[in-house]
Formats: structure tokens, C-alpha cells, sequence
């Protein structure tokens, strides 16, 4: 099931998003990359992914708008959100998920609990 | 030559130019654009030089002697204007999304149908013969080279050459043309197309150009001088002081500085292909260059032809063709054909797509749209009713120009109606000039302006071509319309002595500037007209805020709106753009009724497709507009230039305010926000120091989980790893050294030094990066300066940290950094300054804080540790100097520090 779902990841840190974009292929997923809020938007509405992979300091749009974008939208609103953050004080992991998201993994994170925790919430849409 | 060598290679020419312009666009897709590249505008100017240029300029050379330059030292005189008059233009345009001529003017004068349909059949009427002239180009080179001079010996084949061509054309424009309906309405394929085909026409010349003078004869020397004992010859090119000639000079030379401007191709390719205003600063030097290039050979050419056929037995408009011919040079005729072929084509293809943007925009749409039934038919493809608009008057205008070119050219010589065109869109000089610099300049007086101008026009410029061809009674030239002699068409009101296009133009010109001047003093504005007068003139006050200029009140629904919008770009489309908008204005989409700014700037969208005109119909048919009195907009409009003046004032008093109470409220400020100060830097650090910190791990554990991974790969991410590891040592060194400085246990070690050679040293250091990203650097040390007493490598840290900003923000390939010193009165000024990007004004003060970068997510791109400028601040300081910025956004950025030598 799991190789037809679709992952977006959004940083504009070239480093992270070289090793989410191994990670998530590793597990089969199909898997976009965008370096910036107006380029995720273009691929949303494109690909409409499952499960977006978010960044929130980025250049123009950043990961809020973004966020808030794709669950105002009715057509998107199911796309899991997951915010990965190098603000990881209690008040930002708080606002992240009063805006929309599913889960906010805070930088720097385990790969192998990052992977794990992405499959989870792939599994739940398999399911679904 | 063989007919059918000359239909393969236009059929191969035109396939030429279909996939360079395919290319092109394909590359634009990928995100290669070529229209960013300055050259490529610069090029796409020459659009200015066509077959009438090509072949006609020698042929003119030969009648009116150096006369034909002109027509080139026009434009030349025009460009350092350009940065004065076009640079407006294109802002004005770029702000209210305006496509054509038409549309500017219709928009300027509180976007009126009528003058936009006025405008709109002025250029069709003046620019169709200059079109025709281009097809009869290219169908008699083709008869020259194929020797079927006489038109009783073509065959029907030929005939047809040019209606397939002009054809072939039609589908080329459509296909680059009219593809997508956009709001910027730019043809990035097209463009590209005749940038190409500009290059072509040049080198056609100068190869040909190059023949005649040194394959020949023996160099321009040897022309001259055999030119000089023929005595006809010798008289032509003599300016003899008659009075008549200054005045045609004159003329002439004002009517090319305004066809540069108001040409519909000029326009489109100067202003709507605009991408960028700082192209301008490459076109203002390349394009007068590229004029004199293909000038060079004009006289040797024209010469020569005199010379080597003594008994006129060839048309010199051909001399270009015939003087190959005749030494059997087939391939260099050919290369000719193919120059003239692209200077006709290039100007036919632009000159059809501004015209079919008018005929569409300006003349058909909003008379459409006063017939809802119709409308109603294309409810939900408007933009396809648009383009198919568009589709359908480019075959018509090639059509008319074919039947034209066949009909009723041959009475005309190519020279004169290209000058006649050029007068036509002179017509537009008074609207458009007064219209940017004039608030008064109104409506009425444009429509009345432009009416009598077009007219007198008319009367002197077209009806005596008329009256040769036999269409009119020969009498009206000699004794005047009705016998009436002051009615004479070439003297009216009895000025005589003046050349037919100098006598025409005045009479025009008079009329024209005299009744807009006249009617916009007499009559008033509307308010309408008044707002938009004042969003012109002023335009580079206002674009700053340009969805507040406009003044609308009145009643919209959203849902009008959507479904309006949807029309024209989809629902995806309009759904994303309205949210964006309401988003960053935080307007509720929710409410029934449209917040009056989302009905503004929809208004500018749709104007982008259809036009300001009848976007202006068109959200008018879906909202009940208010009406709002001339009072309340001259209120509003006082109050918001008060409000500038006084802005002003305040600012001049808070300044001074400042600087008296500055040292209490610092000692205030530092003392209440100082823990605040600590805590904000502490997590800033921290999270500077994760993001790297992210990379490192994920990137190990990831070589570490995965030992079969690919050794390329394997590689990178170790690469990348100690990369990330480097920035934040770096990272972790900065924030150390700033917080000596900061506690003061930082000491300065001094010794005498020489700021010169602290400078060069830094430029040392910097050699690689630099030389790598292609930046040029220069150095402009002031040798009067003393030695003095500083840190040596602390000063040298900072010269370093502010040159790597610079190699940072600079553009690759393009940058230049010039590090000049000066010594002023006891002070060393050391400054740096790039080209690069530029700091906006509300950031100048604020980069000198640590992090700021990382504050400002949305000028963050490339990186730093955003602590750099903060420690060469302090270190400045340290030595009792001072640091500051000036910069403008997109003009590059100078640094200066001062350091005093005590």
C-alpha cells in the first residue's frame, strides 16, 4: 500500500533535505522536494501528496502559511502535516499544532524515530 | 537563381525561427530563461530596423544624400532620455498591467473606451501600409534574384510566395503569441525569435557590406575617393545650408525619436517584454551600437552601386541584391535575400501581436461587453473568446497588409511609407508625454488632440499618395480643396518650402499639441480621470502601495467576483490568488460582500487580459459603484500629499527630538531590555546552532544505518557533513568572540599600520571565492593616507567580513566590488561597495544587530552566521570609529567605515 502514497518534503536547508529525501525513498514512498513555501505550494496542488514533510523558517511563504493554506482547503485538508523545527520551545510546538499540523518533530531528530513516526501516520491513511 | 533554392531556404528560415522561439520557451519552462539576459532586450530593440532599413537605406542614401541618417540619430538621441521617459512608462505599465499603446492611453485618461478605440484604429490605419511595404520586400528581392523583373513574366507560383509567407507568419504569431492568456502578456519564444533574427540581419549586412568595400573595391578609402570625382555624387553628400533641409533635419529626427517610443512593435518590445527595468542600462549603449553597426556600409554601398551601374539601370533599394548578382556571388545574394527576409519577418510578426492586443483588448472587447447576450454565450471562456479574438485579427491584418502590399503599394516608394507610418503614431506623443508628466492633461483634450492630429495627418500624408494613385481629383493638390488655396494639401494655410513630411508633421503636431493643451485647460476632469492622472504622474511615489491608490467605493459581492475571475483564469487559479491576497491584507473570504481592495486588485488582473478598459466594464457590471464626487477626491488626494508633507515635517522634528534625547533613552533602553536582549540571543544561537547540528546527524546516521549505500552518494553526504561541521565551528568562534567584545574583556593589540595594505591583504585572502563566482574587484587606495595606530588583524577581519558579504550578495559573473580609501580630515574613510542586491531602507540600521538575518526569514537566502557584522561593528567601535550602510534596493549596497587617526 504504502508505495503509492506520495511524501513532499519542504526545507531550504540543502543538507536536510538531502538526507529526508534518502530516508523517505528508502521506505518507498514517492517522494517531492521543494526549497521554499511557493514551490511546496505549486507541487500540493499538483501531486496532492499524503504526507507533507515541513520546514517553517523558509524564504517568502513559510511553513505556517503553507500550513494554513492546505488545511483551509477543502480539496488538501487531509494532508498530513508534519512540522520539523529547529524552534522547539513548548510555545512554538503549541502554536504549530493550534495552525493545523498532525505532529511536530523538533530539530535534530532520530532518523530511525523520524522514519518510524511517518510510517505510523502512513499506516493510519492505509487504513483509514 | 533558382525559385526553388529561395522557397527552400525561407521555408528553412521560418523552420529556424519556429525552434528557436520553441527552444526558448521550453528553456523558460525548465526555469533557463533567456529574457533576463540584458542582451537579449537590447536585441529585441533592434526590432526598429526593418527591410525599409535593410534595402531602403542605401536606396535613400543614393536620393537624399546623408539625409537617411535621421532616422538612426533619432532613436541615438532618444536613449539617455530613455532612462527618463521609458523607465516611466514601463513602471506605469508593470503597476496597472498595461499591454499595448492603446491600453495606456485609454487607461491614462480614466480608462476610456473611446480613446482606446480611437488609438486602436489610428495605429491599424498608419501601421498596415507599413506592414504591406514588408511583404512587398520580401516578394521583390525574391523577384530581383529569380530576374523575373517584369510582373507580366511571374508565374502564379509566385504570386503566392508572398500570401504563403505572410501566411506562415499568421501561424507563428499565433502560435507564440497567442498561447496563453496571461496578465503580463509576455511572449518569451517570440522574443527570443527576433533577438536572433537581429543578429541575422546584421551580419547579412556586414558581410555584404564587407564584399562590396574590400572584395571590390579597395577599401572604404578607395570608394570615397572615386566617389568624390563624380561630381552628382560629391553634391549629395554635402550639407549646403539651404534652409529647407535644417527644417527637414529637424523633423526628421523628431519624428524617429518618437517612432522609437510609439511604434506598436517598439512598445510591445520595450515596455510589455519588459522583465526587468535595469535591462534599460545595457539597451541605452548597445542599441545606438548596434544602429552604427549596420550603418557602417551604408555610403560604401550606395556608392558603389552608383559606380558600378553609371546608367541607372537598377533601382538603388536593390543595389544590395544587384551588386552581388553582378559579380555572380549567388551564395552572398542569397545571405541578402535572408537578412532582408528577417528584417521583414521580425517586424511583421511583433507589429501583428501588439496590433491583435489592441484589436482585442481595445476595440472588439468592449464593445462586446456592451452586448450581454453575446457575452453570455462564452460565460465560462472568456479568456478563450479573447485569444480566439486575437487568433482571428492577426490572419485579418496579415490579410489586409497582402492585399494592400498587392493592391495599392506599387504607387508608393518603401521610404515613404514608412515615414508616413511614423508620423501616424507620432500622433500618440502629446497623450502619452503630457499624460506622465501633466496632471492636468484630461480626456477631452486627448480625444480632441488626437482626432485633429490623425486628421491633418491625413489631409497632407495621405491624400496626395491618394491623388497620385488616381482615387482623388488632381486638382485638390493645385488649387486646394473647394479652389480654396489655403487648402492646399502639401501647402496648407500657404507654408510652402518645406518638404512633404516636415510640412505635414508641423501642421499635425500644431493641432494636436494646441487643442490637448487648449481642451484640457478648458474642460474638467472627471474624478475618474483625476485619480488616475495622479497614480501616473506620480507613479513612483505610489507603486510602492499601489493596491491603496486607487479610489473606489461601492458594492461588490465575492462571489461575482470569483465567478468573473474564474473566466478568465480558472478556478484553481482565482481560488489561490484571492486567498493569497486576502491572506496577506487579512481579509475574511467568508463575507458576502468584497472588501473593496480585493475589487481593485481584481480589477488590475482582469485589466492585465482584457485591458483597462473593459476590465473597467466589467467589475462596473458586477458592482454598484457609488458615485463619488469631485470634492471627495480632491480631498482625498490633498490629504494624502499633506499627509507626505507632513510626514516630512514630523520626520525632520523627530530627528532632531531624537538626537537630543537619544543618550537618555539609550542608557534607558540598554537597561530595561538588556535580560530581554540575553534571552532572545541565547535562543537564536541555539537555533543557529541546530540547524546545522540537523544535518549532521541525520546525515550520519544515514551513512551509519546504510552501509551498501552507493559510494558517490556515501561521499556527498560525508562532504556535506563536514561542511555543516565547519559552519558551526564557525558558528561557535563568533558567538565566543562577540561575547568578549560585548563584556569588554576584548583588548585591542595596536601597532602602527598602514590601511592600504590591510586592505590589499584582505583582498589577497579573498582571491578564490571571488575569482570563482566571477566577481571583478577593484581597489582605489588614497596614497595620502597616513600610517596609523590600530589592531592590524582585527581591521583585517573586518575589510574580510565586509568584501565576502559583498562576493555573498553579488550576482555570479556579474559583480563588481570597488574598495575605495579616502583621507578627510583627520578620519580614514574605508569604504565597499557591490553591485549586488541591496539592503532595503527599513533593514539598513538593523543588519548591524547579531542575527538579524535569521530574524528576516524572507531575505535569508544565502548564509551566514548573521553574527559577522555585529563583531565588525564592535571592533569599529573599538577603535573609536563608526560603520554605516547606503544602500537602494537592487542598486547594490556601500559599506564605510571610519576610523580616526589621532
Amino acid at each position: 500500500m504504502k508505495q503509492q502514497l506520495k511524501v513532499l518534503v519542504v526545507d531550504d536547508e540543502p543538507g536536510i533535505l538531502m538526507s529526508l529525501e534518502f530516508l523517505m525513498k528508502k521506505e518507498g514512498y514517492q517522494v517531492f522536494i521543494a526549497r521554499d513555501g511557493e514551490e511546496a505550494l505549486d507541487i500540493i496542488e499538483r501531486e496532492i501528496p499524503s504526507i507533507i514533510l515541513l520546514d517553517i523558517m523558509m524564504p517568502n511563504v513559510d511553513g505556517y502559511e503553507v500550513c494554513r493554506f492546505v488545511k483551509s482547503t477543502l480539496k488538501l485538508s487531509h494532508i498530513k502535516i508534519v512540522f520539523l523545527s529547529a524552534k522547539n520551545k513548548e510555545s512554538d510546538m503549541e502554536k504549530g499544532y493550534a495552525i493545523g499540523a498532525d505532529l511536530y518533530v523538533p530539530k535534530p531528530f532520530s532518523t530511525r524515530t523520524l522514519v518510524s513516526k511517518v510510517n505510523a501516520l502512513a499506516l493510519g491513511i492505509a487504513t483509514s | 537563381m533558382n525559385s526553388l533554392i529561395l522557397v527552400l531556404a525561407s521555408l528553412l528560415y521560418l523552420a529556424f525561427l519556429f525552434g528557436v522561439a520553441y527552444w526558448a520557451e521550453k528553456r523558460s519552462e525548465k526555469g533557463k530563461s533567456l529574457v533576463t539576459n540584458p542582451y537579449i532586450y537590447a536585441l529585441s530593440l533592434a526590432i526598429y530596423c526593418t527591410a525599409w532599413t535593410f534595402y531602403g537605406s542605401v536606396g535613400r542614401a543614393v536620393s537624399y544624400g546623408i539625409e537617411y541618417l535621421s532616422v538612426y540619430i533619432g532613436p541615438t538621441l532618444m536613449m539617455p532620455l530613455w532612462w527618463l521617459v521609458i523607465r516611466k512608462i514601463i513602471r506605469i505599465s508593470k503597476v496597472y498591467r498595461i499591454t499595448s499603446i492603446a491600453d495606456f492611453i485609454s487607461s491614462r485618461y480614466g480608462k476610456n473606451v473611446t480613446l482606446g478605440i480611437i488609438v486602436t484604429l489610428v495605429s491599424l490605419v498608419g501601421v498596415l501600409p507599413y506592414i504591406a511595404i514588408q511583404l512587398k520586400a520580401i516578394s521583390s528581392s525574391f523577384r530581383i534574384l529569380t530576374r523575373t523583373d517584369s510582373p507580366s513574366n511571374s508565374h502564379i507560383f509566385l504570386d503566392d510566395l508572398t500570401f504563403y509567407i505572410s501566411m506562415g507568419l499568421g501561424l507563428f504569431t499565433i502560435i507564440f503569441g497567442t498561447r496563453k492568456i496571461d496578465s503580463t502578456e509576455r511572449h518569451e519564444g517570440m522574443v527570443a525569435a527576433i533577438a536572433a533574427e537581429s543578429i541575422i540581419k546584421a551580419l547579412a549586412f556586414i558581410i555584404v557590406g564587407i564584399f562590396v568595400t574590400y572584395g571590390i573595391f579597395n577599401g572604404f578609402g578607395d570608394i570615397f575617393n572615386k566617389a568624390a570625382l563624380h561630381p552628382q555624387l560629391k553634391s549629395q553628400f554635402l550639407m549646403d545650408g539651404n534652409k529647407g533641409e535644417y527644417s527637414s533635419w529637424f523633423w526628421h529626427t523628431a519624428l524617429s525619436m518618437s517612432a522609437i517610443l510609439f511604434l506598436p512593435r517598439q512598445f510591445q518590445v520595450a515596455v510589455v517584454e519588459n522583465v526587468n527595468e535595469k535591462h534599460l542600462n545595457k539597451a541605452m549603449w548597445l542599441f545606438p551600437l548596434y544602429l552604427l553597426i549596420i550603418n557602417i556600409f551604408v555610403l560604401p554601398i550606395a556608392f558603389g552601386g552608383e559606380l558600378l551601374f553609371p546608367n541607372h539601370d537598377v533601382n538603388p533599394d536593390n543595389y544590395l541584391l544587384a551588386i552581388p548578382l553582378k559579380y555572380d556571388a549567388k551564395f552572398l545574394a542569397l545571405l541578402t535575400y535572408i537578412g532582408g527576409f528577417s528584417a521583414a519577418t521580425s517586424m511583421v510578426i511583433v507589429e501583428t501581436i501588439a496590433l491583435s492586443i489592441m484589436v482585442s483588448n481595445s476595440l472588439v472587447m468592449p464593445i462586446l461587453l456592451a452586448y450581454p447576450k453575446v457575452i453570455g454565450k462564452y460565460e465560462n471562456n472568456l479568456s478563450g473568446l479573447v485569444n480566439n479574438i486575437r487568433r482571428v485579427s492577426i490572419f485579418i491584418i496579415l490579410l489586409l497588409a497582402y492585399i494592400y502590399a498587392k493592391a495599392i503599394a506599387r504607387y508608393f516608394s518603401l521610404v515613404s511609407i514608412g515615414m508616413v507610418s511614423f508620423a501616424a503614431v507620432a500622433q500618440f506623443a502629446p497623450a502619452i508625454i503630457g499624460g506622465i508628466y501633466w496632471k492636468e492633461g484630461n480626456r477631452k483634450g486627448a480625444i480632441i488632440g488626437l482626432l485633429s492630429g490623425t486628421f491633418i495627418w491625413f489631409y497632407t500624408l495621405v491624400l496626395p499618395s491618394l491623388i497620385g494613385a488616381g482615387l482623388f481629383p488632381h486638382s485638390i493638390l493645385e488649387e486646394g480643396l473647394w479652389g480654396i488655396k489655403a487648402l492646399r494639401p502639401s501647402a496648407l494655410f500657404g507654408l510652402e518650402g518645406m518638404d512633404d513630411i516636415s510640412h505635414g508633421m508641423f501642421w499635425s503636431m500644431f493641432f494636436n499639441i494646441g487643442s490637448y493643451v487648449t481642451f484640457s485647460l478648458i474642460t474638467k476632469a472627471t474624478s475618474i480621470e483625476l485619480n488616475q492622472a495622479v497614480t501616473f504622474v506620480d507613479v513612483f511615489s505610489h507603486s510602492k502601495f499601489t493596491d491603496n491608490t486607487t479610489i473606489w467605493r461601492g458594492t461588490a459581492y465575492l462571489n461575482d467576483i470569483r465567478t468573473l475571475l474564474n473566466n478568465f483564469f480558472g478556478e484553481r487559479r482565482t481560488d489561490r490568488v484571492l486567498r493569497l491576497f486576502a491572506q496577506k491584507h487579512s481579509l475574511n473570504l467568508e463575507n458576502k460582500k468584497a472588501d473593496p481592495k480585493l475589487v481593485t486588485y481584481s480589477e488590475k488582473l482582469l485589466a492585465g487580459v482584457v485591458g483597462a478598459a473593459s476590465a473597467r466594464i466589467m467589475v462596473a457590471s458586477i458592482s454598484k459603484e457609488e458615485h463619488i464626487s469631485m470634492d471627495e477626491v480632491i480631498n482625498i488626494l490633498r490629504a494624502s500629499q499633506e499627509l507626505m508633507v507632513n510626514n516630512k515635517e514630523l520626520r525632520r522634528k523627530s530627528i532632531e527630538l531624537e538626537k537630543a534625547t537619544s543618550e537618555l533613552k539609550e542608557a534607558n533602553e540598554i537597561l530595561k531590555r538588556t535580560d530581554k536582549l540575553k534571552d532572545d540571543f541565547l535562543s537564536t544561537v541555539a537555533h543557529e546552532i541546530r540547524t546545522p547540528l540537523t544535518s549532521i546527524r541525520a546525515l550520519s546516521e544515514i551513512v551509519y544505518d546504510n552501509p551498501d549505500m552507493d559510494q558517490e552518494e556515501r561521499e556527498h553526504f560525508l562532504g556535506t557533513v563536514v561542511k555543516e561541521s565547519d559552519r558551526l565551528s564557525r558558528l561557535i568562534n563568533q558567538v565566543l568572540d562577540l561575547e568578549k567584545y560585548e563584556s569588554g574583556r576584548q583588548k585591542l593589540i595596536k601597532e602602527n599600520v598602514d590601511i592600504q595594505e590591510i586592505v590589499k591583504d584582505s583582498i589577497d585572502a579573498l582571491y578564490q571565492p571571488a575569482k570563482e563566482k566571477g566577481i571583478k574587484v577593484v581597489f582605489l587606495p588614497d596614497r595620502f593616507a597616513p600610517k596609523f595606530e590600530a589592531d592590524r588583524d582585527k581591521l583585517v577581519q573586518v575589510v574580510v567580513n565586509l568584501i565576502s558579504n559583498a562576493i555573498k550578495y553579488c550576482e555570479a559573473d556579474k559583480g563588481e566590488i570597488q574598495i575605495a580609501t579616502h583621507y578627510v580630515e583627520g578620519a580614514i574613510y574605508t569604504s565597499i561597495q557591490d553591485n549586488g542586491v541591496g539592503i532595503a531602507k527599513e533593514f539598513q540600521r538593523l543588519i548591524f544587530d547579531k542575527f538579524f538575518q535569521a530574524e528576516d526569514q524572507t531575505i535569508k537566502k544565502p548564509k551566514g552566521s548573521g553574527l559577522g557584522l555585529a563583531i565588525s561593528k564592535k571592533i569599529v567601535e573599538l577603535h573609536q570609529g563608526q560603520i554605516w550602510v547606503e544602500s537602494e534596493v537592487g542598486h547594490g549596497s556601500k559599506f564605510t567605515f571610519m576610523l580616526p587617526v589621532v
